[in-house]
């Protein structure tokens, strides 16, 4: 009986995080298009609900009533795993995320490591989709997508060393609680902007959205995917997007806490200002969409080796160099 | 790459006027119509949804002299007509293929009545092909629930026929 409480208040816990982010994806996807159509001076989805707000679940409505055609010479076990497999790992990376010092569904002492592992993983579901498909242009867009998620998540590796050298912790709580005095922002801001445009590849945003060149590859990976699982494959790269704005508001700009420590700002939730956080992060992506145009493969290639990994390891050798001299290095 | 060239890179000058243009963008009115709720205007010499009118005491106008037949180049007109008991002629039939139909207005220059006219209406799609076989009644009607504008435009497009 006891076992069977402790499992129902653990799903309980897991649905209070879970259902907040995915209500907030089909949000996210609604304000991406607007912000986008509002650059172009369109008026983007103002039809279904208030402002158009309930646009994604009309669109994940039809998709459900959709046929799903899995091509006859694709693997088909794969094939039907990839979406799965990618939803997932970019669902069970919130695990981690802290919205408040209490509210936090697991928290593990090596958290940060955690997403970075899930992210990493990330890439496995693209893989899969665009191996499995058993058509070139998938195949192509699953493999540059490898290549640049894979060449991404160095320099972003690199730059988590830095905050860590500060924090002198992996857990995420830990990390949001070192930044009371001052915001990783403020000293560590050009390592705030690799991490920023690092993120853009690693979700395969514009400018870096190669692996879905509609001119070139049609649609990537997806390709050959239609119905529910398309609608996956989209709901887990939005998902995605959120979770490395939460993880650059956390890492950064203070997680959960607010700027300035006044009374005033003292009556807002804790939870809420990760929430504004994250929405600043995201109407960031949103307006480089609208104003960016693609990169080329060599060039995102070189951007990546070539410019942010070796700025970002010089930057852990000054932090490092900087903490140690005027021994500052933090104490666990 | 000179100096400013390098600057211009490493701070991401270009990226943040691009940046900046589009949060002005942001705010500035829409350049589209919200369109089932509002519509673009229309000019008077529009070429829409055709319709045959009346004269003011209800009489048909068509005079059955099958120029819009013979001028349409789509051969999109089918006319059969009769003489009434008055001698006049009248159509009997008078059929327009709206899928064959590529709204040249050919038949409205050569009306010498004015009775073949193109609208103003673009919103007549329909579900079935069946629906777009126009004939003389679906026509008439047109004519009578257009009669105003209809009337309107003739008259506003008069000085330049």
């Amino acid at each position: 009986m006891e076992y069977i409480n402790l499992l129902f208040s653990e799903i309980y816990k897991i649905l209070y995080v879970l259902i907040p982010v995915l209500v907030s994806v089909t949000m996210i996807v609604w304000l991406d298009r607007r912000i986008w159509a509002f650059v172009q001076k369109r008026r983007g989805p103002n039809v279904v609900g208030p402002f158009g707000l309930f646009q994604t679940l009309a669109d994940a409505l039809k998709y459900i009533f959709k046929e799903i055609i899995i091509p006859a010479s694709s693997n088909k076990v794969i094939f039907i795993l990839a979406p799965i497999v990618t939803m997932t790992l970019a669902l069970i990376a919130w695990a981690v995320i802290p919205f408040s010092e209490d509210y936090v569904l697991a928290d593990i002492n090596v958290g940060i490591l955690y997403i970075f592992a899930i992210s990493s993983l990330g890439v496995y579901g693209i893989i899969m989709g665009g191996w499995a498909s058993n058509s070139k242009y998938p195949f192509l867009g699953s493999i540059r997508s490898a290549a640049q998620m894979v060449s991404y998540e160095v320099s972003i590796g690199v730059i988590i060393i830095n905050v860590l050298l500060c924090v002198g912790s992996l857990n995420l709580s830990d990390i949001v609680l070192a930044q009371e005095k001052i915001w990783f922002v403020i000293p560590l801001f050009p390592m705030f902007v690799i991490f920023f445009i690092s993120s853009l590849a690693e979700t395969n945003r514009p400018p870096f959205d190669l692996p879905e060149a509609e001119a070139e590859l049609v649609a990537g990976y997806q390709t050959e995917y239609s119905g529910m699982m398309y609608a996956m494959f989209w709901l887990g790269e939005y998902a995605n997007i959120l979770l490395m704005c939460a993880l650059g508001s956390i890492l950064f700009l203070g997680g959960w806490l607010a700027p300035i420590d006044t009374p005033l700002f003292e009556m807002v939730p804790p939870p809420a200002w990760l929430i504004f956080k994250i929405l600043f992060l995201f109407v960031l992506f949103a307006l480089i969409k609208a104003i960016v145009p693609r990169y080329r493969y060599d060039q995102l290639m070189r951007l990546g080796w070539k410019v942010f990994l070796p700025f970002s390891l010089i930057w852990v050798v000054l932090t490092s160099g900087y903490l140690l001299y005027f021994d500052l290095l933090p104490v666990y | 790459m000179n100096i400013i060239r390098i600057f211009k890179t490493v701070f991401l000058i270009d990226f943040l006027t691009g940046l900046l243009i589009a949060i002005k963008e942001l705010f500035k009115p829409k350049k589209t119509l919200n369109y089932p709720f509002e519509k673009g205007k229309i000019s008077p010499r529009y070429r829409g949804e055709h319709a045959l009118r009346r004269y003011p005491n209800g009489e048909e106008r068509c005079i059955a002299c099958k120029l819009c037949e013979a001028v349409c180049p789509a051969q999109a007109i089918t006319i059969e007509s009769t003489a009434r008991e008055d001698g006049s002629r009248k159509t009997t039939r008078y059929d327009i293929d709206m899928l064959k139909c590529i709204y040249c207005g050919l038949c409205e220059e050569s009306c010498p009545v004015d009775a073949i006219v193109q609208g103003p209406n673009f919103e007549f799609a329909t579900h079935t092909r069946e629906e777009l076989y126009y004939n003389k009644e679906k026509l008439l009607e047109n004519g009578d629930r257009w009669e105003n504008v209809l009337a309107a435009n003739i008259k506003a497009d008069n000085p330049y026929r």
